[in-house]
């Protein structure tokens, strides 16, 4: 019985933060489409998620790129493919390896700050003295993050295909001998408008995943990971983890939908 | 006026206020007094709407905080001032800008207006020339006045101090009190003082209340609970007066 009644609690706990996490998401998409929009800490965002993302994800991409060179010309030199290594790191990059690694380096990077950040604003009574002020927390700390996010991601996403594509083109192109006209012009030819829109329609969903889950660990820090520096610890933890799974498991759902 | 009408909070089975009721009227100041973990904090919170009651009102010149949201909430909170216990100063800020934020978010008052009356409010807590320090640079005390300074800065009608002197040293404490005590007689506000300074706040409140068990086991001029017989009035008074008089 006893039992029976632990698994029940622990059920509707799980409920009850899985409603709260959906509110929260309505919240945020509520206060962001109702003007107005605090345009100050929106750029000081954008420059934090994007601007200050920008070497990670260089860095990230050209050396993605680069494996993907050496790994493509030696699967395909298997089948005497050579000359398709330029859309098959094109395609991998664009559809699927850009938005993931870019989505899981911004998570990293800034989504373990903004709940980070929000989750000691919580634990010190800032977010209560925005609220005593009739200021909206959503508003003020929820909305620019997600606006940041999804204006951020895609372009990142575009930088890291950019970068990873000539990172590619490095490896095969300069040290394993794929023409350059071959490398760019398979490119040219097989990848299609329609890869390219599934790589923005990824990144901004992820966009969309990161700025939800930071900021609502951030928020509900003392509430549901317990309090003081050890709530935020394990809010912050707890929103690198969910945003990293729940960025891979949409992207699986994603591409089944986009195949 | 503050009317607190019969509040009951429970937090996981346990009850910390067990129907408290109490009346300020407009433009006094009451002490909330109680050993620590009494609910003093929880119900200055329940004031301020930050906590929904599970039984029971708080009305606001007839106006029921804990039922109201959105605009109305908002509203009633931009009446409010709030100095919160650590000060919950914008760690990102500085004290200016701390200062400066509500009247920058709040009111459509001129840049150069916000700069004049935020320097006329840090002056006149004794923060002139911090302005720019931001809150981690500056001392317990300091951090306290530019909390002051923030929550009086739109010339709130109701006031509430969440333990204004908790942390500081007698000098300073005795000092922020003052500096309430000023405040309060130029700007006539309605307030709620949570503390331990007895007999100290005596001085500068018009009645006091004590909370005990979850419940107002006393209430009435500083005069009155000092000679209350209560025993759990004495016991609390008497032994924080003596611990006041060997300082």
């Amino acid at each position: 019985m006893n039992a029976v009644r632990k698994l029940g609690t622990y059920t509707l706990g799980h409920l009850y933060r899985m409603g709260t996490m959906g509110l929260f998401l309505v919240r945020m998409l509520v206060y962001t489409v109702i003007p107005p929009v605090k345009f100050t800490r929106l750029l000081r965002q954008i420059r934090f998620i994007g601007f200050q993302s920008l070497l990670v994800i260089f860095l990230t991409g050209a050396f993605s790129g680069m494996v993907l060179g050496f790994q493509g010309f030696y699967t395909l030199s298997r089948f005497g493919s050579e000359a398709f290594l330029g859309p098959m790191v094109g395609l991998s990059l664009i559809k699927e390896l850009g938005p993931v690694i870019t989505a899981l380096m911004v998570t990293g990077r800034a989504g373990s700050a903004i709940a980070a950040e929000i989750g000691i604003m919580r634990i010190s009574e800032q977010v209560d003295a925005l609220e005593l002020m009739g200021l909206n927390p959503y508003r003020y700390l929820m909305v620019p993050n997600f606006l940041a996010a999804l204006i951020c991601l895609p372009l990142l996403t575009a930088l890291f295909d950019v970068v990873g594509i000539f990172g590619g083109y490095m490896i095969g192109g300069k040290l394993l001998g794929v023409g350059s006209g071959t490398y760019f012009m398979e490119m040219a030819n097989y990848v299609e408008m329609s890869d390219i829109m599934e790589g923005v329609y990824k990144s901004l969903s992820f966009g969309i995943i990161i700025s939800w889950v930071c900021c609502f660990k951030g928020f509900y820090a003392s509430i549901f990971t317990g309090f003081g520096a050890e709530g935020v610890s394990k809010a912050t933890t707890q929103a690198v983890v969910l945003s990293s799974v729940l960025i891979l498991v949409w992207d699986y759902f994603m591409t089944s939908l986009l195949f | 006026m503050i009317e607190i009408e019969n509040v009951h909070k429970s937090f996981d089975g346990h009850a910390v206020l067990k129907g408290v009721s109490l009346t300020i009227p407009n433009g006094k100041v009451l002490a909330l007094i109680g050993a620590s973990g009494c609910g003093k904090s929880v119900l200055l919170k329940h004031v301020a709407g930050l906590m929904t009651p599970d039984q029971g009102r708080i009305l606001i010149d007839d106006q029921d905080i804990a039922s109201s949201r959105g605009k109305p909430l908002r509203a009633l909170r931009e009446r409010l001032g709030f100095l919160f216990q650590g000060g919950a100063l914008f760690d990102s800020m500085s004290i200016f800008e701390n200062v400066a934020f509500p009247l920058k978010e709040k009111t459509r008052l001129s840049d150069s207006v916000i700069r004049s009356r935020v320097f006329d409010e840090l002056d006149r807590v004794g923060l002139a020339g911090s302005e720019f320090k931001y809150p981690s640079q500056i001392s317990g005390g300091m951090v306290k006045r530019a909390a002051l300074a923030r929550a009086l800065v739109r010339d709130p009608e109701i006031m509430l101090f969440d333990e204004p002197t908790t942390g500081l040293d007698p000098v300073i404490g005795h000092a922020i009190l003052k500096l309430i005590d000023e405040c309060h007689q130029k700007l006539s506000f309605t307030g709620i003082v949570v503390t331990h300074e007895i007999p100290r706040v005596f001085s500068i409140v018009d009645r006091v209340a004590m909370l005990h068990e979850g419940t107002v086991t006393a209430e009435g001029s500083p005069q009155e609970l000092s000679a209350s017989k209560d025993p759990a009035v004495q016991a609390f008074v008497g032994q924080e007066e003596t611990r006041e008089g060997g300082k």
